[in-house]
This record gives C-alpha cells, sequence and structure tokens, in this order.
C-alpha cells in the first residue's frame, strides 16, 4: 500500500522539524537549543535500548512482555545503588551503595568509570536473572495469559518498591546518583560526552544483537519462530531457547535501566509507570514497523519525538495564555500519545506485523497445510529478524 | 524463588503433560478444596473480613462480569476495564456535582444534578442522596454509549482486519492511557468524594461492623447480578451471547446476527462498568491510579473463574476479593516468623498471586470451558 | 432442478491452493456424497460453498442463483445449513437452547418445528434440558444435525457426519440422514467412511489431490474396483 510506506518516513520527518524548530523559534539561545536537542537524543538513545531489547522478545521470539518496565526498573535501580556511596542517614535507607569502593584500579581516574561498568553489568545480570525466575512459571502461558501476568508482576515488583521500606527506600526514591565521567568536563558540557557514551552502548547493543541473530543461535530462533513443531521435532529445546532469548533481552532492558539511572540522576518508583515503561516502548517497536532492530530505533527516534514535541508545546502554551492546557501539560502528552498509538493501529493495514497473519478473531487460524507430497510447505515465512521493513505480509480471508 | 520453586514448576507442567486427565480433575478439587476451606474458615473466624471481602468482591464482580463477556465473546483481554470504571465513575461525579478542576481552583459549570431539589437530602441511613443514583444512571448512559462507539471506530476495524493480540491489546491500553488522561486532565489528581464525611458504621450481629452505603452496595450488586442472569438465560440475544462465547463460528454459521451479539456485549459490559465504578468510588474514593491499579483483580476474578463464565466472574470476585481482605487484615505467623498481614499497599498484589496460581495450576479455572 | 452447484471452484487457506477447478452438483433431493483420501479438499469443498472459505476462482450457484463468494450469514438466510465435524454443538447450552439458536434468524415461533425436529431425535428429546456438553458424541452429532434442521432448509451440508463415532451410532446417524432426506431436504456430506455412505447415495463424488477423480450413482461407486482398492481399503 503506496499511502502506508509513507507513514514512516512522514512522521520521521515531521518529529525532525518539529524538534527543531519549535525550540529554536521561541528561544535565540542556540546553546539552549542545542543542550535541550542533545538531551532529547540521550533519551531517544536509552529508550532505543530498550525497545531492541524488546525486539528480542516480541520480534525474535514471539513473546508478549508487557511487563517491560519491570526489567527497566529493577535495571536502573541496580545501577543506582552499585554506583552510589552507602546510605548516610537514618532518613534514606537502601541496600547496596558500593560506590565508594569501586575505584580500585589505580590509575585512569577508575572511580569515574569503573563503579558504571559494574553498575551497568549489575543492572543486566540483575535483569536477567529476574527474567530467569520468571520464565519458568510465565513462559508456557498462552499469549494473552502471559501478557496480563507480564502486567502483574511489573506492579507487583513496584508495589515490593514502594512498600519495603529499607530496599531502595521506597517512594521517596533515590538520588543523586552519580554518572560517568562526570569530573571530566564542566557541567554544561557533560551532556555531549554522555550522548557519546549512550550512543556508543546503542552502536554496541545493535551489534551484540546483528551478531546474535545470524548466529547459530540466532538461526534455531529464527526456525522456531516459522515453525514450532518442525523445530521441536528436530530435537530442539523450544523452552530452553524461549528462556535464553527472554533472559538476553531482559538484560538488554536492564542495560538501558542503567543508562536512564545515570542520566536522570534519580529513581522513583513514580517514573517507571505501565505507560512510561511499557506501553511507550511496545508503541516504539510497532510506530518503527515490521519489528526488527532498525525499526526499533526509529520507533523510539519518532514516538519519543511526538511526545517532547507536544512537551514542547508548553512554553507556547503559557506564551499564548492558555493556562489551563499548560498546567496540563503532562496530561495531554499522555493523552495525545495514546490517542495517537490507538490512530495509528487504526490506519496501517494489517500486515505490517508478522503475527497478523490470523484470518479473523472468529475464524481458526490458517493451518498450516501440507499439500500432497513434494509440494512445498505453506504458509507466510520471512522472519523478522532480516526482513526488509516493507515486506507485506497478506492476511488470506 | 530458589532453585526449588522452579523445580517444582517444572514438575508441575511435566506432571500435567503426562498424565492430563487426572491432573485435571485432581486440580480442580484441588482448588474447590482450597478455596471452599479458604471461605468457610474466614466465614467462621475471620467474619469481619468476610463480609468486607465480600462486599470489595461484589464491586470486582460487576467488573468481572463485564470483562469475562467481552473476553468470552470478542477473545479479547479489555486492558481498558478498569480505567473505564474510574471514567464512568468521575462522569457521575460531574453529573452530580458539575465540577471539574479550573485553573488552580474547582470550576464550577452552572447546573448540576445536586440542585435538584434534595438531591442530597441522605437517603436514609446512606451518605449520599437521590442525586447520586440519577448521577450513576447518567454515567450509565454515557458509558454505554461510549463502549458501543469505541467499538464501532476502534474494535471493529480491528477484527476486521484480522489483527492479532498485541494490537488489540495496544489499542485497549491506547485507549486506557486516554481514559485516564481525560481524568487528570478535568478532575486533577487529588483523590474525591461524592459526598463530604464520613458514612458512619453500625454493629451487627457476630461482631460485623458496616457501613450502610457498604449494605447498599451489596444490595445494588444482588439486583444488578440478578438482571444480568435473567438477561444472559431468558432472553433470545442473551442465549445468542452464551453461544457465541461457547463457539463463535458455529454461531455464525448458525445464523446468529454476531454483529448484533457484539453490540449487546458492549452494551452490558458499558453498563456494568459504569455501575462498579460508581459503587467503587463510594466504597473507595475518586482516584485515576485506582483504574489500572483495580485491572488485576479484575483479571485474577474473571480468570478464576473461567473466562466466558459470568457466573465463574461472580465466585472468582468474591474469592479475590475475602482473599485480599483476609491477607491484609489476618494475623499469622508460620515458624515463629510473622507473615499476614500483608501491608496494606499489597492489596491488589495479592490478587496477582492468585492469578498466577490459578495460571499454573488450572488456567481454565473453575468454571472455563475445557482446553 | 439442480439445487446446488460449484462448478470450476478453486480455493484454499491463505496462499496455499487446495481446490483446483472442482465440480460437483446436488439435485433436488438427492443424497450426494464426496469421498478421497485425506487432504483431499473435501472438507475445504464445503466451507467454500458455504462461504467460510474465500472462492478464488470458479462459481457457485445455489437454486440457479450466483452466490459465490457470499458470506455464511447469506447463506444460511437463503436456505443452506452447515453441520461442521467437529465443535458442532454450544457446550454450555442446553439440547434446547442449542435448538433455539438453530432457529435465530426466524421471527415466527418456531416451537411446533423444534417439537418436530426433537421428534425426529428421541434420544435428544429425552435431555433437552441437559447441557449439550454432556452428551455422547453420538448424542451430540443428532443434536448438531436437529440444530441444522430448525432453519427448514433446503440443503444440509455435512462434514463428516460419523467421524470417531461409534459403528452402532455410525449406522444410527445415516438412517437419521437418510430420514432427513425423505422428509425433503437434498444432502451434500463429506465422508471418510467412504462404503456407508455411498450406500445411501444417489450419486458420489471421488476427489483427490483436490481434483475430481470419479463421478457416478452411489451404486456404481460402490461396484467400481478402482475406488474398492483405493477409497474402500479392498
Amino acid at each position: 500500500m503506496k499511502a502506508d510506506r509513507l507513514i514512516t518516513p512522514a512522521a520521521w520527518a515531521l518529529v525532525t522539524v518539529a524538534i527543531v524548530t519549535l525550540p529554536a523559534a521561541r528561544s535565540q539561545d542556540l546553546g539552549g537549543v542545542i543542550s535541550f536537542l542533545t538531551g532529547f537524543a540521550i533519551l531517544v538513545a536509552i529508550f532505543a535500548i530498550l525497545a531492541l531489547g524488546l525486539n528480542v522478545h516480541w520480534g525474535y521470539t514471539g513473546i508478549l512482555n508487557f511487563g517491560v518496565v519491570a526489567f527497566f526498573m529493577v535495571g536502573a535501580y541496580t545501577a543506582a545503588i552499585i554506583t552510589k556511596g552507602p546510605a548516610t542517614t537514618e532518613y534514606v535507607r537502601y541496600v547496596g551503595g558500593f560506590g565508594d569502593k569501586l575505584d580500585f584500579i589505580p590509575f585512569l581516574d577508575s572511580e569515574q568509570w569503573l563503579p558504571f561498568l559494574f553498575g551497568t553489568a549489575g543492572a543486566a545480570i540483575v535483569s536477567g536473572a529476574l527474567a530467569f525466575v520468571l520464565s519458568i512459571p510465565t513462559l508456557r502461558l498462552r499469549e494473552d495469559y502471559l501478557a496480563i501476568a507480564t502486567i502483574g508482576i511489573a506492579e507487583l515488583l513496584r508495589r515490593i518498591t514502594i512498600e519495603e521500606r529499607g530496599l531502595v527506600n521506597s517512594d521517596r526514591g533515590l538520588i543523586g546518583i552519580p554518572a560517568p565521567l562526570e569530573d571530566l568536563v564542566n557541567p554544561p558540557e557533560y551532556k555531549f560526552i554522555f550522548f557519546g557514551l549512550v550512543v556508543g552502548l546503542v552502536i554496541l547493543v545493535l551489534i551484540a544483537l546483528e551478531a546474535a541473530s545470524r548466529s547459530p543461535w540466532g538461526r534455531v530462533l529464527k526456525a522456531i519462530r516459522e515453525d514450532e513443531t518442525t523445530a521441536a521435532a528436530a530435537g530442539k529445546d523450544i523452552f530452553g531457547f524461549k528462556v535464553q532469548s527472554f533472559v538476553v533481552g531482559a538484560m538488554i532492558m536492564g542495560i538501558g535501566g542503567a543508562a536512564y539511572a545515570y542520566y536522570s540522576r534519580t529513581v522513583s518508583p513514580d517514573a517507571f509507570t505501565h505507560f512510561f515503561g511499557t506501553f511507550l516502548i511496545w508503541a516504539m517497536l510497532i510506530v518503527g514497523g515490521s519489528g526488527n532492530n532498525k525499526g526499533a530505533i526509529l520507533g523510539a527516534y519518532i514516538v519519543w519525538g511526538f511526545y517532547s514535541v507536544t512537551g514542547l508545546m508548553r512554553a507556547y502554551f503559557a506564551d499564548w495564555g492558555l493556562e489551563f492546557l499548560e498546567l496540563r501539560m503532562s496530561f495531554i502528552r499522555d493523552l495525545v500519545v495514546g490517542a495517537l498509538i490507538v490512530t495509528v493501529l487504526l490506519l496501517r493495514p494489517a500486515g505490517l506485523l508478522p503475527e497478523e497473519r490470523r484470518v479473523s478473531l472468529f475464524m481458526q487460524r490458517e493451518p498450516k497445510q501440507r499439500g500432497p507430497p513434494g509440494e512445498p510447505e505453506s504458509g507466510p515465512t520471512g522472519s523478522r529478524l532480516d526482513d526488509p521493513p516493507d515486506r507485506e505480509k497478506g492476511s488470506g480471508g | 524463588m530458589n532453585r526449588e520453586s522452579a523445580g517444582f514448576a517444572e514438575l508441575l507442567n511435566k506432571a500435567r503433560e503426562r498424565y492430563p486427565a487426572v491432573f485435571e480433575n485432581l486440580s480442580g478439587a484441588a482448588l474447590w478444596v482450597l478455596f471452599a476451606g479458604l471461605l468457610i474458615a474466614a466465614l467462621i473466624f475471620y467474619t469481619q473480613f468476610f463480609v468486607v471481602g465480600v462486599i470489595f468482591g461484589s464491586i470486582i464482580a460487576l467488573g468481572a462480569i463485564g470483562l469475562t463477556l467481552i473476553y468470552g465473546i470478542m477473545k479479547f483481554a479489555h486492558f481498558a476495564h478498569g480505567d473505564m470504571m474510574m471514567l464512568a465513575a468521575y462522569l457521575a461525579f460531574f453529573a452530580l456535582t458539575g465540577r471539574i478542576v479550573g485553573e488552580r481552583t474547582e470550576v464550577d459549570l452552572g447546573w448540576s444534578l445536586d440542585r435538584l431539589p434534595g438531591a442530597t437530602t441522605e437517603l436514609g441511613p446512606l451518605s449520599f442522596g437521590y442525586g447520586l443514583l440519577l448521577a450513576m444512571l447518567v454515567a450509565l448512559i454515557a458509558t454505554v454509549a461510549l463502549f458501543v462507539a469505541l467499538d464501532r471506530v476502534v474494535y471493529r476495524r480491528l477484527r476486521q482486519r484480522g489483527s492479532g493480540i498485541v494490537i488489540f491489546a495496544m489499542a485497549s491500553l491506547g485507549i486506557a492511557i486516554t481514559a485516564r488522561s481525560v481524568i487528570l486532565m478535568l478532575w486533577g489528581a487529588e483523590p474525591r468524594f461524592y459526598v463530604p464525611g464520613i458514612n458512619p458504621a453500625h454493629e451487627f450481629p457476630f461482631g460485623i461492623l458496616l457501613k450502610a452505603d457498604q449494605i447498599f452496595i451489596f444490595a445494588t450488586v444482588a439486583i444488578v447480578a440478578i438482571l444480568v442472569y435473567l438477561l444472559l438465560f431468558r432472553t433470545r440475544i442473551g442465549k445468542a451471547m452464551r453461544a457465541t462465547s461457547d463457539n463463535p463460528e458455529l454461531a455464525r454459521v448458525s445464523g446468529i446476527d454476531t454483529d448484533q451479539v457484539i453490540m449487546w456485549t458492549w452494551a452490558i459490559g458499558g453498563a456494568l462498568v459504569a455501575v462498579a465504578g460508581v459503587l467503587l468510588a463510594i466504597q473507595a474514593q475518586l482516584k485515576p491510579e485506582l483504574g489500572f491499579a483495580i485491572l488485576l483483580p479484575l483479571f485474577a476474578a474473571a480468570i478464576l473463574g473461567g473466562i466466558g463464565s459470568p457466573q465463574g466472574a461472580l465466585i472468582g470476585a468474591m474469592i479475590v476479593g475475602i482473599t485480599q481482605e483476609l491477607s491484609v487484615g489476618v494475623d499469622l505467623s508460620i515458624l515463629g516468623r510473622e507473615i499476614l498481614p500483608l501491608a496494606p499497599g499489597y492489596k491488589f498484589a495479592v490478587a496477582f498471586v492468585i492469578l498466577i496460581l490459578i495460571l499454573l495450576v488450572r488456567p481454565r479455572g473453575l468454571f472455563g470451558a475445557k482446553a | 432442478m439442480t439445487v446446488l452447484e460449484a462448478r470450476e471452484v478453486v480455493s484454499g487457506y491463505g496462499e496455499v491452493e487446495i481446490l483446483h477447478k472442482v465440480s460437483i452438483r446436488v439435485e433436488e433431493e438427492e443424497i450426494v456424497t464426496i469421498i478421497g483420501p485425506n487432504g483431499a479438499g473435501k472438507s475445504t469443498l464445503l466451507k467454500t460453498v458455504f462461504g467460510l472459505l474465500p472462492c478464488k476462482s470458479g462459481r457457485v450457484f445455489f437454486g440457479g442463483e450466483d452466490v459465490t463468494g457470499r458470506s455464511p450469514e447469506v447463506m444460511v438466510r437463503k436456505g443452506m445449513s452447515y453441520v461442521p465435524q467437529s465443535d458442532n454443538v454450544f457446550p454450555t447450552l442446553t439440547v434446547q437452547e442449542n435448538l433455539e439458536m438453530g432457529a435465530f434468524i426466524r421471527r415466527d415461533d418456531y416451537r411446533s418445528k423444534m417439537e418436530e425436529v426433537l421428534a425426529l431425535f428421541p434420544d435428544v428429546l429425552e435431555r433437552r434440558h441437559t447441557r449439550a456438553g454432556k452428551l455422547s458424541g453420538g448424542q451430540r452429532q443428532m443434536l448438531a444435525l436437529a440444530r441444522a434442521l430448525m432453519l427448514e432448509p433446503r440443503i444440509l451440508l455435512l462434514d463428516e457426519p460419523s467421524a470417531s463415532l461409534a459403528p452402532n451410532m455410525v449406522e444410527l446417524v445415516f438412517a437419521k440422514i437418510l430420514d432427513i432426506n425423505r422428509s425433503g431436504v437434498s444432502i451434500i456430506m463429506v465422508e471418510q467412511n467412504a462404503r456407508e455412505s455411498l450406500k445411501l447415495s444417489h450419486r458420489g463424488y471421488v476427489l483427490a489431490m483436490g481434483q475430481n477423480r470419479l463421478e457416478g450413482s452411489g451404486e456404481s461407486l460402490l461396484e467400481s474396483e478402482e475406488v474398492g482398492k483405493t477409497y474402500l481399503g479392498g
């Protein structure tokens, strides 16, 4: 469909234009605009990491993880308690606090980067471990039950964070999280360093994922996705592979969480809502299109772009005296993004997400027909890993 | 979770694969025994918690019945159900008081139901007057219209396209966040109440303390439940709804008008959501986050009862409600360590635990169809 | 008059083609059986005729009218009734409610028709307030047939009515089918049990690999050597 092919590039263009001109039009301060854009780009990169992690779950393996925010939050908090110093007052209570001990490499100013290596690695490991533990009861559930269960898990974890005083300072959250290499530059310029770091992180994750998808492991995942029964018959431990994929995706989400913690310097349960940490990430995958890695990054750019552009309107509303709107900016942002996603879902025709092969909710799934001997195996093939993004998948019936 | 319990879950799975029939029957029986035992023990030893649990459970029941009907007939997990309950409650608030949040203050929009003569005069021992009942009616009509409109504009298109579960989940989540944002925009984040002041509790035999409002809630739910029963079992369209839930393809093939069935499902779901939302706001409060928070108990009740079974949703909701109250009220120590009561913040998390338990042991719930 | 005709129908699931230009016809008050090996496309043919599957090319005529590609809702109202092979009753509804659903589109008082239909199936009549899910396999099959009759159809499409039934039940089901036909309803059925079904059929078709193989009267197919060896198990 011609029109549909234009939606994504059009959205990309719209975001880029808006995100540059809106702040620039209001303020003559070039430095301020650049600083804003850098901050924007940093968050795009962080979300891109999260979306890449979700793509491992959904795009590579077909796992409906609607509890993304759980791994995001766990990663952020783990990075925080590893890199912060120990809890010093009785009003701020949390476990961990190894920051001041993690500078034992005697050269290269190790306190500037070593704790953050530990923090990020810790985030990945704890997220991965959480995924492993959760995979046992949940990964065998059917799709919709898995979605519900993962929503519940995320809520439960948020509850634990809030209720268990002394774990991570409950609903007050943790502040004063240090940032990598922050002492090397003046605070106003630090953003650019961080930007470089986080982009490097995205590239690393991307390289690792591309390598994984071309590896034997990735090929097995592809086979499982295309025909689980055959793959099982060939002796592959389907469940084992799903667990591995679940863990890998969760680790990536944990890394994204760590980056978020270092950037925002604070973490609290309020920041890790379902909307912010799960819904938005899914929106990015869907908007970016066809669930491949490039789509994940593009989707992060477009969705976070819309969110930020809407936020930019706040200053304009103030200028125009629309106080009612200005005061409710955060709600309006959420509303706009929520409604926008629904609209996008309605406008994009079926067939862009590979799972849309079902004919209708009222008819059975298309059976994988084997013709008489000699006829090729049927059914839409095509992996989500390396398909060109605009491959149309028919919806039959 | 440690290695032992991970291994246990694996063991359960292997057992289920090898002896499906035995597992089915055993798990069903075990579940019944467990919950029946729990309920009876609660009734006898912790009557107050039992009663409060029933009240809360009945509110959940109305929501869960609508949820299970939608899930059973349209095969779609309606994630916007909880936020719609809250939206309906706020619509009733608006109809009653005519207030929204303006620039830093309340804005009164002229007319509202509470200006009707005697509308706020308490009805007997209840805390509210007939104004709130009218407001509930207004919210009901609005919610039914909203649900039917949303189906037409959003869900029907997605059905016709053969969209998969991800699209439906995202669409309903998107609608949920839109509803919640509207609430926040118009009425702010602070909790609100239909009427100021507290409804006093009255003493009843067996040491039970109940507010008149709570008795009203139970009575309302009982009446609505009976109406739903009559509709589903005594009317043609109700039977068609049950038939479609049983077997959508056969329903089509038999000539049942599935479009009509779907419209009625949304209408009934909307009505139930509105009443449940207002009752929830009476029992607790009007708070924007409550909508998403209540999703877990709703789904737990519906899945525990068996998707597609309204009777199941009713019983499941009672079990969830009572279990929740027990877990934050009762003192329980095992081997010297205090296990219960849980902190009140964990109340809805208990529903989640029930949910996971059911999904592991008997996914089809108490009354659900065999796979 | 030809009640039902499929002319050079091509159809299948999604991109897969199962039927390659298949043609069949059913004359008024005939019983026509379609037999053939697994995967031959027999059930696909019924579903395409009834509108459950899209017809990629070819035509379907019902009572002379071109109904190619019309949906099942339309077919039902025109007088076609379809009984799927499995999952052909509403398990949580009672027997009576199942029949009521069969008569959903009837605006008139169908109660007399219901008694009439129930009289044909005494086994089911006894259990009219039992949930359909609790019936035995054979009783369920009877109920499925009864449900389809509630609309007073001109033609019944039956997908493997004897599937997974005990032999004595199979006899009973085929006897009922004969009764139904005698009351004036044309029947087209797809069957694995070639021998029994051909015995009561006026005509039959043999389908294999999605194409017409043989056609003839029930008797001639029963006696044919080729059919006997390949499809009747010698």
